[in-house]
């Protein structure tokens, strides 16, 4: 097993590598800083005095190595619309996603999991098949489609929640966080939900795809022909089987709804890393797509390291080997 | 050992008794399935008894009709079954009041299937029975412990807290057999116990349930096609044939002088151990254009066979080496590497039939793979006809060797008409000189093989497993070549289909003296088939000679002991 | 040896039992798809003549409701567009980006998936790290970067023309990875299979093996995976262009009709927004509807032997 942890964080440093050197890529080439951060009349000695001094005039690997110790020191530049560091900028934004990403991720699975076993376990029910087909709807509507649907008919129609904004939040140590208010958590309903569909129709799916499968199993049938009660089988046994894959899953998904956390922060105006990096590219502001890619690309990597562990811990064929 | 000759009423009620079982499917048109019919049996205490058939004989239908696990929508649709004299409903078409693995024990095929992999053994074993007998968690402990011992596991207490993949598949097995017993059944249903092991595991586990009739006095259903397993350890048989009982009575009786026709051409089929017999008797199949055909098959042969055959021998294996693994995922981390086959060293003769055998994981498929091709070897070589031979073969000798593989279900290309499969290799090779007679070489060979050439207009799963076999045969044929790798052919048809084959096997070697390299890991086929004979083992070759001598008087004792071990007819 | 199972039972010949809902959504698809292509025939204007706006009728509401105009069915948007073509057009060119976008990353996908699957060692190895470090990023993030990247060199990136082509190749970028691994792995199994083991002792090239045995028993799997892709390509591009880096104002898709409908939702003019979604969700619906019944019909668990 300590050979496949080895692997694996080799593989997640050669991706680390690669979104460093995109990164950087896209910092060095994409548009010219110089031009972006001098004045509109600078002569060119002033250009390329400001050109040195970003050190833009040494050999492209000096300048990828120079780069990738910036970024271990936890210096990504400064925002070319605003001037700020980006990593403040990251910083001040990265509770809002974050909350917002943790409470959808528990809907997804408060509701997704238990509506997967249920379809699983009376496939040909008529309260299944309705599940089935909303599911089908759930994963054909755009997340923006859903939002602006949620604020139609929850804000602008019956005026219960608030349509945009995150509501009041409370400083605690360098974190802000909107659970303590009511506001704050008003706020989050709807985003949270409109995040959570998509997540939650995928989840079910799977759950019922990996428990029907289980349950036609030759172990299963062995558990049957010994007597055990259905619900015995079901519930402790069956449902054990097939939650596996569906923490692979589940603990992927996160990433990508980080990812998809950038809809729903435009279409809810949430302030978070999404909206952060949605203006970044209609500005062209090169520092901070390219913070925003390394951060999410490590987010990716630790998460999909911290899935394998877990995995290589619940699965026993994987714990101990052979004696 | 008691058992009742059938008609004798016994004193003690019969742990099971089925009178005019009929198992049926309803089908989506209306029609009905019928995968069992008026079935009758008795088992008695203590009696091992034995039901064998052939494919959709029904029998597996019986066993799980008892276990309830008849999957829907069949049901039983008429009969009665009482277990220890208790007359079970089964008017709502399943077994209502009976218990399975309370009162009902289950032994499946497959233990590394049958465990779920996620759970030790102590959970599976006592999640059994404190379900049914109500026993605490160290109650169900002890007797699980019990248990173990009493199947004959090592050191019981470890192997309680291990899971299913950290057993041997003999282990698992016994696992599977406590887990029957846990809750003192008086009948368990052994459904092809047997079949996924190693002969020698085969011959404990056996040994085993004989051992618990014998001891415990429970009734055992042992359902199997397996006749030599019949033969070892029960008592009674049956014999089933497309849903009916054709035949019963004592073991000995039956096997010895069977009246149904159909149980003599079963009894038949199966190989025999202790003599060779010129072919096996079983009734063939092939029509008058086959006799035609094989003549012109051994024409095109003798003609184009692309070896020039002056050598005495085909084929030459000497020291050949295969070893696995030995690199670790890092460069710097050694792993152990694994020798597959360890100093080889035969050879074939021009138009005889030579048999590798051994158990599974003994080297003898990859001995085969890399004769063919398909795997590099680490040392040694094979020549084909005096030419050195690897991965690649040179031109003139590409299609001197072809093979044919164990499974016929995926030897057939599933989108490829048959007469296309066969026809491909004629028209690579250049053999015909137009496509007409492409088309019409590729007719020969389905009749020569004992097909219709009809049959080519059709795709692969339109035939059965054996007629497959037969397709991959003819398709093994079309590039004319010399000699024939044959990997394990038979082992999975049923027992008459696969004495058919074995006699095409045997014809066609004797009418176009084609040589064939024959493995098997069954020494009754070998010893039907082959004259000169090898017996592997741990990737090494421990004995070679000719059949006779090998089988009469074996001298390593490994070959004597597997000899030993093997279940036939003919150690009733 | 074999029991009988439900699953062995002969069947009746099969007719092309399709279930209702698919017979309905293989309908649905096809007149979208012909209102699309023929939009230039059936619309009622041109949506991208930018000649044509006419801002003193922008914002009118549908015709059925109490102050729309007859001329314009569904209303007409901030630039006096009637919403009608504007829909039409919209749909083609969202049909014609997602059918872009599958046929680019399947025909990559593919190829790479059997190259990787049959020769395996280090042809494989590379394909799959570089499909990792790909897959390492979420579609929408790559798709966002390409395009924030494209107009970054160049502005004229976020023009009509070159917009589909880059929205392709955005989408595309992520996507050929599922096909490549699938194909990976069907192309394992079928090497595997005895009919491919017996083609290589035959005597028949790599390559003829590939295209001629292999191939053909590997695409039942892509045309599952194509169909439900199409959906996400849709709705990837939709979700592009609602953030605004995918099709202009100038030439909208449907995506970019809902953007310019959002900021009009507060005040009451909801059909800009609404009509569009509609559109999407139901396309999208029907292809999806399709890509499941393709996946139950070709589930190897299910099928016979």
């Amino acid at each position: 097993m300590i050979a496949a942890i080895g692997s694996r964080l080799m593989q997640a440093v050669l991706v680390m590598l690669a979104v460093t050197a995109i990164a950087f890529v896209m910092f060095r080439y994409v548009g010219d800083p110089v031009a972006m951060m001098s004045r509109e009349d600078a002569t060119p000695a002033e250009k390329a005095e400001l050109r040195s001094s970003l050190g833009l005039d040494r050999p492209v690997l000096v300048q990828y190595g120079g780069f990738v110790t910036r970024v271990l020191r936890g210096d990504l530049g400064n925002s070319f619309r605003n001037q700020r560091p980006v990593v403040e900028l990251l910083a001040e934004r990265l509770p809002a996603t974050l909350e917002l990403v943790l409470v959808a991720t528990l809907l997804a699975l408060a509701v997704g999991l238990p509506l997967g076993v249920f379809c699983a376990l009376k496939p040909d029910g008529a309260i299944a098949r309705a599940i089935q087909t909303l599911s089908l709807v759930g994963i054909s509507m755009p997340t923006f489609v859903t939002g602006i649907a949620l604020i139609l008919v929850f804000s602008v129609t019956l005026r219960w929640l608030p349509s945009f904004g995150r509501g009041d939040v409370v400083h605690v140590g360098g974190w802000t966080t909107g659970f303590l208010t009511w506001t704050g958590l008003t706020s989050l309903i709807l985003p949270a939900i409109t995040l959570a569909l998509y997540q939650l129709t995928l989840i079910m799916r799977l759950v019922r795809a990996e428990m029907i499968d289980v349950l036609s199993s030759d172990y299963i049938r062995f558990a049957k022909a010994r007597g055990l009660p259905a619900h015995y089988i079901n519930f402790r046994l069956a449902l054990r089987n097939a939650l596996m894959p569906v923490v692979t899953v589940t603990g992927l998904q996160i990433g990508s709804l980080i990812a998809f956390a950038i809809v729903t922060e435009t279409v809810f105006q949430w302030p978070g890393m999404g909206l952060l990096f949605i203006q970044a590219v209609s500005f062209a502001d090169v520092p901070v797509m390219a913070a925003y890619l390394l951060f999410v690309g490590f987010l990716f990597v630790v998460i999909n390291m911290a899935v394998d562990v877990i995995y290589a811990l619940i699965d026993p064929r994987l714990r101990a080997r052979s004696t | 050992m008691s058992s009742s000759p059938l008609g004798t009423p016994s004193r003690k009620a019969p742990v099971l008794a089925i009178n005019g079982l009929t198992v049926e499917y309803p089908l989506a048109d209306g029609t009905r399935l019928t995968a069992a019919a008026d079935v009758d049996l008795e088992i008695a205490a203590g009696e091992i008894h034995a039901l064998v058939g052939e494919s959709g004989a029904g029998k597996t239908t019986v066993g799980n009709a008892l276990m309830g696990l008849l999957q829907a929508p069949g049901k039983i649709a008429a009969g009665s079954i009482a277990i220890d004299g208790r007359v079970i409903d089964t008017r709502t078409g399943r077994i209502e009041g009976i218990v399975p693995g309370r009162d009902i024990g289950a032994i499946f095929q497959d233990p590394m299937t049958s465990l779920n992999p996620l759970f030790t053994v102590e959970s599976q074993l006592c999640e059994t029975m404190r379900h049914h007998l109500r026993l605490g968690r160290d109650e169900a402990r002890d007797r699980a412990l019990s248990l173990l011992r009493a199947v004959g596991i090592p050191e019981p207490e470890r192997r309680l807290k291990a899971y299913p993949h950290q057993l041997s598949g003999g282990q698992r097995q016994r696992v599977v057999i406590a887990s029957a017993l846990t809750c003192d059944p008086r009948l368990i249903v052994a459904d092809e116990p047997t079949t996924a092991l190693d002969v020698s595991v085969q011959a404990q586990i056996l040994k085993l349930i004989r051992g618990l009739a014998d001891d415990r006095g429970v009734g055992v259903l042992l359902v199997t096609h397996n006749m030599g397993v019949v033969a070892e350890i029960a008592d009674r048989v049956t014999i089933m044939l497309r849903g009916r009982v054709v035949e019963t009575g004592p073991v000995a009786k039956v096997l010895r002088s069977p009246e149904h026709p159909y149980a003599r051409t079963l009894i038949g089929a199966v190989p025999r151990l202790d003599v060779k017999t010129r072919r096996l008797p079983v009734p063939s199949e092939e029509g008058p254009q086959t006799a035609k055909a094989r003549e012109a098959v051994r024409r095109q042969l003798a003609a184009s066979g692309s070896i020039g055959t002056t050598a005495d021998e085909i084929l030459s294996v000497s020291k050949l080496c295969v070893e696995y693994g030995g690199h670790g995922l890092l460069p710097g981390l050694s792993g152990k590497p694994f020798r597959a086959v360890d100093e080889v060293s035969f050879t074939v003769r021009k138009g005889e039939i030579f048999g590798l055998v051994g158990e599974s994981g003994c080297g003898k498929t990859t001995v085969a793979n890399t004769i063919a091709g398909l795997v590099r070897p680490s040392a040694g070589e094979v020549r084909l006809a005096g030419n050195r031979i690897g991965a690649t073969r040179p031109a003139p000798l590409r299609r001197a060797m072809q093979m044919v593989f164990q499974d016929p279900y995926s030897a057939l290309n599933p989108r490829l008409k048959v007469a296309k499969a066969l026809a491909e290799p004629i028209a690579f090779y250049r053999l015909a000189a137009n496509r007409a007679e492409a088309t019409e070489d590729a007719a020969l060979l389905l009749e020569a093989v004992g097909l219709e050439r009809q049959a080519g207009e059709r795709y692969p799963h339109a035939f059965s497993g054996g007629q497959r076999q037969r397709i991959a045969i003819a398709r093994a044929l079309a590039p004319r070549p010399s000699f024939l790798l044959c990997d394990e052919p038979t082992s999975s048809l049923d027992v008459s289909v696969q004495a058919q084959i074995l006699n095409l096997l045997k014809d066609i070697s004797e009418i176009t003296g084609l040589s064939i390299l024959f493995i098997s890991h069954d020494l009754a086929v070998v010893r039907q088939m082959c004259n000169r004979v090898a017996v592997m083992k741990g990737g090494r070759i421990v004995e070679l000679a000719d059949a006779e001598t090998l089988f009469a008087a074996p001298r390593h004792a490994y070959t004597r002991e597997l000899l030993s071990l093997v279940p036939s007819l003919e150690k009733l | 040896m074999s029991a009988v199972t439900a699953r062995n039972l002969p069947r009746r010949r099969a007719r092309l039992a399709l279930p209702v809902s698919v017979m309905v959504a293989l309908v649905v698809v096809a007149i979208m798809l012909f209102a699309a292509f023929a939009a230039p025939l059936i619309a009622p204007t041109d949506p991208t003549d930018v000649g044509k706006f006419d801002l003193m009728s922008s914002e009118l509401p549908p015709a059925f409701m109490p102050d729309g105009d007859p001329r314009y069915l569904l209303g007409t948007d901030n630039q006096g567009r009637d919403l009608f073509s504007a829909i039409l057009y919209g749909a083609r060119i969202s049909i014609l980006i997602g059918g872009g976008a599958v046929l680019v990353a399947a025909t990559l996908g593919v190829t790479l998936g059997l190259m990787a699957g049959f020769f395996g060692g280090f042809v494989d190895a590379l394909i799959m790290r570089i499909g990792d470090v790909i897959l390492s990023l979420p579609t929408i993030l790559l798709a966002l970067l390409v395009s924030g990247l494209a107009r970054a060199i160049s502005p004229e990136a976020a023009t009509a023309q070159w917009a589909p082509i880059i929205l392709i190749g955005a989408i595309a970028i992520n996507e050929w990875v599922q096909y490549a691994r699938t194909v990976r792995a069907a192309t394992m199994v079928e090497a595997s299979k005895d009919y491919v083991r017996a083609a290589r002792v035959i005597g028949y090239s790599p390559i003829r093996i590939m295209l001629r045995h292999i191939l053909p028993n590997v695409m039942s799997p892509v045309m599952v995976i194509a169909t439900i892709n199409l959906a996400a390509a849709m709705l990837t591009e939709a979700t592009l262009s609602f953030l605004g880096v995918g099709m202009p104002p100038t030439y909208p898709s449907l995506g970019t009709l809902i953007r310019i409908g959002n900021e009009f939702v507060f005040s009451g003019i909801w059909w800009i927004a609404t009509f569009p979604a509609l559109v999407l969700v139901v396309l999208v619906l029907a292809v999806n509807i399709v890509g499941d019944w393709l996946r139950d019909r070709f589930n190897p668990k299910l099928t016979r032997r």
